[in-house]
């Protein structure tokens, strides 16, 4: 009991400290401002589903595609010590492919979505491999071999596009997108519990997360040993490839238009700091995919705040800033380190202080 | 829509290698054309950027074509100081005419000036740039303010019981953003709508579909949607579908987009949207007109005649002339 309250104080929930932190102020400030915030209700949408409703199913929900992308940057981040910065990029061309090979066909069944997806699952892990290969094999920092794509991505789904800004509409996209008949749950929000679950069993059943963090803390020593970290490395880029995909395919779903200049825009950056929010080390090794899970929910959390108190989307971005900068400011070494000495310092001196009393 | 702001920041060295050999490539093909044509340069955002810009390049590809006598060189690029080498380049080869739709309003007068000592005509296209009038022939351009006003009095004409209007603004500062914002921010002002929000979701639809999303969370009421692109609409839409509220012809939601994209033209067809504003690409044959015509423009600022549709008079026809894209 007293080994455990210990472990606590000193490690506090250890790297989760932080976004648990933040979710809670956040809830608080928002059930202080409007009780009835978190509040769900249930209506009938359009095609005559009962579904749930409200601001803490819009946060969930809207946050599906950066959380996915957030479980792939953590590997990336772990693995190669840096980021992958073409995400959006990426999800806006495996978005394209999805659509391109939908549109092949005239009509959209539950199979026709299937195989598109596992196109456009192909085309990411595809991509998601030529960064892998720049970083791994040709040793090309991680931000600089991702800048290329990042460049030219939205390019190439302007390819795949036409130009255009095509769309599709079908009752099982917009099942994807948003609700699936019977289920009051958004579509999205499942997906990242599926996708999560996936992980988490890979996980699981293989030694993955430990080679990845072996290759991040020292990938010498990791070679020493016997570990592939080319293949592991590349590996962690394929995989953030098949989350780009789901985030790409759900982002299209979700309005049944492909816009390649608009889809996931500056996902990449918002996927970086859920990494980073989550209490991962940027500098890679260790990782919890739960905190940056938990990162992107803060991320939405935040502005769907923001957008409720009416703050002007123009301005939201500071606000947004200037949390995220507090957050990251706590969450750094140095503060990390000042706090454990303040803490230390005071137990001691309080321990000390009953040593007096005993020595008088 | 015209998002070059946005989209700027994400153009590098690479790209610009790509684009200027592509440019060297085509001017040796084309120095080797006789005189009898006329040569224009089109200094141009990249089509990759919208629909519009699609459309509008096509439309110029079009117009300009060896079959009405032109050669025409063109250059596509986001960034201003890359549009501003090209023009520079174009006026060195000697073209005859020089048509622009620039980057960014700035930076314009020196290239300008040497277009004007070195006998060039320029006429501007889709966007003005902040120079002296003396400087260029004419600027065909859209009035966004006109717009945005045909919108709001096409609104107006509904005589709806009362207006409850969430505003959806494209990337503030854009040409776009501000002419359709002014027509509604007036009616604002005096009192006839009421203004629920307004909220820029820069051009993006998932944005548009947050804020929409935040509104009805928040149970306020609403019945108008104006959003100042037709990609912002649907985001819009899809927030209306997702929470059970009724949209377009017979629906409780009144829904205005801008565009006229194709797509967003089958919706009102189909009832679904209300109204769609046009914002015309199509600036090739006045400014060919004007060239063929060989006289001096009447005004410097030639506007665009534009249209607005309305979901109860639209026809698969209107949606074949003016509609973009696919």
């Amino acid at each position: 009991m007293k080994g455990k309250s210990n472990r606590i104080s000193r490690n506090g929930l250890g790297q989760l400290t932080i976004p648990v932190i933040a979710l809670t102020l956040l809830v608080i400030f928002n059930l202080i401002r409007d009780p009835g915030f978190f509040s769900i209700g249930i209506t009938h949408n359009n095609y005559g589903n009962a579904v749930l409703s409200g601001n803490f199913i819009s946060i969930i929900n809207g946050a599906s595609e950066l959380a996915i992308l957030a479980i792939g940057m953590t590997l990336v981040t772990a693995a190669t010590k840096g980021q992958d910065i073409s995400v959006g990029a990426a999800a806006a061309i495996a978005g394209s492919v999805f659509v391109k090979v939908l549109k092949a066909f005239s009509s959209i069944s539950v199979g026709t979505v299937i195989f598109a997806f596992i196109c456009s699952c192909i085309v990411a892990m595809l991509f998601g491999a030529f960064n892998g290969t720049l970083v791994s094999v040709f040793k090309i920092q991680p931000m600089i071999a991702t800048l290329i794509l990042y460049t030219c991505g939205r390019s190439i789904a302007y390819w795949i596009n036409g130009g255009a800004t095509p769309t599709v509409s079908s009752p099982v996209i917009s099942a994807i997108g948003s609700f699936a008949p019977g289920i009051p749950i958004p579509m999205p929000v499942i997906i990242v519990i599926i996708v999560t679950a996936i992980f988490y069993l890979i996980f699981h059943f293989t030694s993955l997360e430990l080679l990845t963090q072996a290759v991040g803390i020292n990938q010498s020593a990791a070679r020493l040993n016997g570990i592939n970290t080319t293949f592991i490395k590349l590996l962690s880029f394929v995989l953030l490839g098949f989350c780009v995909s789901v985030s790409g395919c759900i982002g299209v779903s979700r309005l049944g238009l492909i816009n390649h200049e608009t889809l996931l825009l500056d996902v990449e950056m918002d996927a970086i700091l859920a990494v980073a929010i989550g209490g991962n080390s940027l500098g890679g090794g260790k990782f919890k995919i739960s905190g940056s899970i938990l990162g992107a929910y803060v991320i939405q959390m935040l502005t769907i705040t923001l957008y409720a108190m009416k703050v002007s989307s123009t301005d939201v971005k500071a606000y947004k800033a200037v949390v995220i900068v507090a957050l990251v400011v706590i969450g750094s070494p140095v503060v990390k380190e000042h706090c454990r000495k303040l803490f230390q310092r005071t137990k001691t001196q309080s321990k000390g202080g009953e040593c007096e009393c005993r020595t008088l | 829509m015209r998002r070059l702001t946005k989209v700027a920041a994400a153009v590098m060295a690479f790209s610009l290698c790509f684009s200027l050999c592509a440019c060297g490539s085509e001017s040796e093909k084309a120095s080797g054309a006789s005189g009898s044509t006329i040569t224009v340069g089109v200094v141009n955002n990249p089509p990759s950027e919208s629909g519009y810009r699609e459309a509008n390049v096509k439309d110029m590809e079009s117009v300009f074509s060896k079959e009405n006598g032109y050669e025409l060189k063109a250059f596509y690029s986001l960034k201003n100081d890359e549009q501003l080498q090209a023009a520079q380049g174009f006026i060195t080869e000697g073209v005859d005419y020089l048509l622009i739709s620039a980057a960014e309003t700035t930076g314009w007068d020196e290239v300008l000036q040497s277009a004007k000592e070195a006998g060039i005509k320029v006429y501007l296209f889709d966007r003005k740039i902040d120079v002296d009038e003396s400087l260029y022939e004419a600027a065909v351009v859209s009035d966004m303010a006109k717009e945005g006003e045909t919108a709001v009095n096409w609104l107006l004409d509904q005589k709806l019981p009362e207006y409850n209007v969430i505003h959806i603004q494209g990337a503030m500062g854009s040409d776009a953003q501000i002419g359709r914002t002014g027509a509604l921010d007036a009616q604002f002002e005096a009192g006839t709508m009421k203004k629920v929000v307004q909220q820029t979701a820069t051009w993006d639809e998932a944005e548009a579909k947050k804020i929409v999303e935040s509104v009805i969370n928040s149970k306020e009421k609403f019945n108008v949607i104006y959003a100042e692109n037709d990609g912002m609409a649907k985001g819009a839409v899809a927030a209306l579908d997702e929470a059970g509220i009724t949209h377009g012809k017979d629906g409780d939601v009144v829904v205005i987009g801008f565009d006229c994209n194709k797509w967003a033209l089958r919706e009102l067809l189909s009832g679904t949207w209300n109204y769609d504003g046009q914002c015309s690409p199509f600036q090739a044959k006045i400014i060919s007109d004007l060239i063929k015509s060989g006289k001096e423009p009447s005004s410097k600022v030639i506007i665009n005649e534009e249209k607005g549709f309305d979901a109860k008079t639209i026809t698969q026809g209107d949606i074949d002339t003016y509609g973009l894209g696919e």
